[in-house]
């Protein structure tokens, strides 16, 4: 019979790696059902009987973040056979906090006593017989790092599960509570399952509003638990939910009293400590921090990322498509239908991939800054700022890398924790000019602003104010509003990153993109290929006789007022949804030169006919905002895990993009 | 006094964690209770948030947060 181990810890726990020596290469990552939060599972390595679940890492199970009611959910519907603890044996205490939560669940527990190498290096003893007497679970003392206690681990969790009963103490606490808990435990005997009872106490005392709902206990009893409650909190002058937590609290510090024995720190800082006192340095921060971002966004963008993106079109374009053209003609298919796998699909999906070598080198990066613990630093340092709009200090890393690619851009945002925070990066970070609209602003600067090359980078400008006004009023409405969400962080000690989870790390998240790349964007790219080289009748024909020619008629109305009301420029914006690049291909074709680049002198000229001067600046602005293109909106449903979400953005997006044309051209046309 | 009136570098005791709903929660679940001893490391390069030390790690949140703890010098 198949058995579920579920992995429990705090965040920096060490959980990761634990999860990857325990499954090896057998990880399946989803989402939990409704919510964005990830989900890892992976069979036990060399025993495909076990399944292990790898739970958010989190500190508490309180009702208020959406990791922790994940993981409650999960742990009371679910009921995992057996929770594996991940306790970080440097951070004694708040680990064991989560730990005494976990075992009230009833669920059997074995702690894994992790990073042991780190506490024995420090010179610090921990009692591991008396912690397993006063916990009354197995303690295995771990190091995913070095491998050490990882099959004793595994052999103790196998025999729990034989066991199948929870033998673990849960915390007592002080007298007032536990007189309220037992009768409150009175209440509910008979109507939740025995081994749960505790649990359903205590969060009934907390006055959980979730666990609330779920038992649906009736208008007597609730009033008769809030009496008991209020008595309580009457008697000891504080609210239940405190005194709750400085129970625990207090129980777990008499624990670690008796089984830890710190090392007489000899004086000098921690190694932590020293790296700490320069890169968070009231002076050096800032500039380190974007010294840092600079060397990264070099990297991964402009040297090495370049690089790899001219040798992925060669691969696209000059050795698959080339040699598949051929092939496809010598079999003697039809000239339609080569077009449409070697211009539409294989050129669609390459100019997509293209970005991948760039993505991955970021992810890479971003990986190591979060392993290393560099990456709360970077939320510490930036708060102050990006607050002020609604948006979280790590978004920062989004919006500088949406300057390269949205891409990467908007999967970098899965760094910062909180859904709302996140959800307002991946809705802004297209604002930010990425590569592909270079192209179009230099063509339409070319052509219109010779002299002025302050024109193309007003963009960034434009940009950015776009991201703090969006910001700070997108933070008044229904969606965004509320409490802001508490930033009370750890800063956890820094560590050597381990270069085998930073690259699982890198890899996850660059194959989720691919597959879309392969799916969705394929599908895409073929869609818009027809559109452009068929008429209605589905003949092939020139651009001009297109459906897309028709539908561009069509839409082109609607830019009338922005000023660029041609059915050329319509289907512009339409082809610019596959690539923003396209738009310059795009202009070429339809004014019969080809496929032409943005320095061409013929486009430069003939571009004219489209345009006038603040016409063009009101396009830029319009490409600038428009719904990104087809892989950044890709990113952007992954991200959002919702496609109601996903609309939003893209509306929203678009309807900035009409409005800051419409501005513009307006006015503009006023002055000029 | 309260912890965001703490000066960088000195050592407070608890008295109350003041405030309510999640980021009342949330601060207690991260180990600042009454009772506890919290060191006040430094204050972020453009005056906010601050860095403490509690239960011997380091935890970072808002002035606007820390107004809520209420300490007392050690």
């Amino acid at each position: 019979m198949a058995h579920t181990i579920a992995l429990a810890g705090n965040p920096n726990s060490g959980k990761t790696s634990l999860f990857n020596e325990l499954t090896g290469s057998t990880q399946y990552v989803g989402n939990w059902p409704g919510v964005t939060v990830e989900k890892k599972e992976g069979h036990l390595k060399h025993d495909k009987r076990y399944l292990i679940v790898d739970l958010p890492g989190i500190y508490s199970l309180s009702p208020y973040t959406l990791e922790e009611v994940v993981t409650r959910d999960y742990l009371l519907d679910g009921r995992p056979d057996l929770i594996i603890d991940v306790v970080d044996s440097t951070n004694l205490e708040r680990n064991l906090y989560l730990t005494t939560q976990l075992i009230e669940t009833g669920i059997p527990v074995v702690i894994a006593l992790n990073m042991m190498d780190i506490t024995e290096k420090r010179g610090d003893v921990i009692d591991v017989l008396a912690l397993s007497h006063s916990l009354g679970c197995p303690v295995v003392p771990t190091s995913a790092v070095t491998r050490d206690g990882l099959k004793e681990l595994v052999r103790v969790a196998l025999q729990m599960i034989e066991k199948a009963q929870s033998v673990a103490k849960t915390a007592t606490f002080s007298k007032p509570v536990e007189y309220a808990l037992g009768k409150i435990g009175a209440f509910l005997e008979g109507s939740v399952p025995p081994e749960t009872l505790r649990w359903y106490a205590i969060k009934l005392f907390e006055r959980d509003g979730k666990v609330l709902a779920r038992l649906n206990l009736g208008e007597t009893r609730l009033q008769e638990i809030e009496t008991i409650i209020l008595q309580v909190e009457s008697e000891t002058d504080d609210a239940s939910e405190g005194l709750v937590t400085n129970d625990r609290y207090e129980y777990l510090s008499a624990i670690t009293m008796r089984t830890h024995r710190q090392a007489k720190k000899k004086g000098n800082l921690s190694a932590s400590d020293r790296i700490d006192r320069v890169v968070t340095n009231r002076w050096l921060a800032l500039p380190l921090f974007f010294l840092l971002m600079w060397g990264i966004y070099y990297i991964a963008i402009q040297s090495v990322g370049d690089l790899f993106i001219g040798w992925i079109e060669w691969l696209f374009v000059d050795l698959i498509g080339a040699n598949v053209a051929l092939g496809l003609s010598m079999i003697g298919t039809s000239p339609w239908l080569t077009g449409l796998v070697v211009d539409g699909i294989i050129a669609g999906v390459g100019s997509v991939l293209t970005f991948v070598p760039q993505m991955m080198i970021l992810f890479f990066f971003l990986s190591l800054m979060e392993d290393c613990g560099y990456m709360a630093r970077v939320a510490f340092i930036m708060d102050r700022i990006f607050r002020k709009f609604g948006l979280s200090g790590k978004s920062f890393i989004p919006m500088l890398i949406g300057t390269g690619c949205s891409v990467p851009a908007i999967m970098a945002s899965r760094t910062i924790e909180n859904q709302r925070d996140r959800r307002m990066t991946v809705m802004l970070t297209p604002f930010i000019p990425c590569g592909a609209k270079l192209p179009v602003f230099a063509l339409l600067v070319g052509a219109f602003f010779p002299n002025s090359a302050w024109i193309a980078s007003s963009m960034y400008l434009v940009g950015i104010i776009a991201v703090i006004l969006s910001g700070i009023v997108l933070k008044k409405t229904k969606a965004f509003a509320g409490d802001p969400a508490p930033f009370v962080m750890e800063l956890p000690a820094y560590h050597m990153p381990r270069m085998k989870g930073v690259f699982i790390h890198m890899w996850e998240r660059g194959k989720q993109f691919i597959k879309k790349a392969g799916t969705i964007i394929a599908v895409a790219s073929a869609a818009i290929w027809i559109l452009q080289s068929t008429s209605w009748s589905f003949q092939l024909v020139e651009t001009q006789q297109s459906i897309l020619a028709s539908l561009g008629r069509l839409i082109a109305p609607l830019f009338v007022p922005l000023g660029f009301g041609t059915w050329e420029v319509a289907v512009a914006t339409i082809t610019g949804l596959l690539a923003k690049e396209t738009i310059v291909a795009t202009f070429g074709i339809v004014l019969g030169l080809g496929n032409v680049a943005e320095g061409d002198p013929n486009l430069l000229a003939s571009i004219g006919t489209f345009f006038t001067p603040v016409s063009a600046y009101a396009f830029m602005v319009f490409t600038l905002f428009a719904a990104p293109c087809a892989a950044a909106i890709g990113a952007t449903r992954r991200e959002m895990q919702s496609a109601r979400w996903t609309w939003a953005a893209i509306l929203f997006q678009t309807g900035i993009a009409y409005a800051a044309a419409l501005l513009v051209y307006q006015i503009g046309s006023l002055i000029f | 006094m309260t912890l965001s009136e703490v000066r960088p570098g000195s050592v407070v005791m608890v008295r109350k964690v003041g405030g309510e709903g999640p980021t009342m929660r949330r601060i207690m679940d991260m180990g600042i209770t009454k009772g506890c001893a919290v060191t006040i490391r430094k204050v972020a390069p453009l005056g906010d948030p601050i860095e403490v030390t509690v239960r011997g790690y380091e935890l970072t949140l808002r002035k606007s947060d820390a107004s809520n703890i209420v300490v007392d010098a050690e």
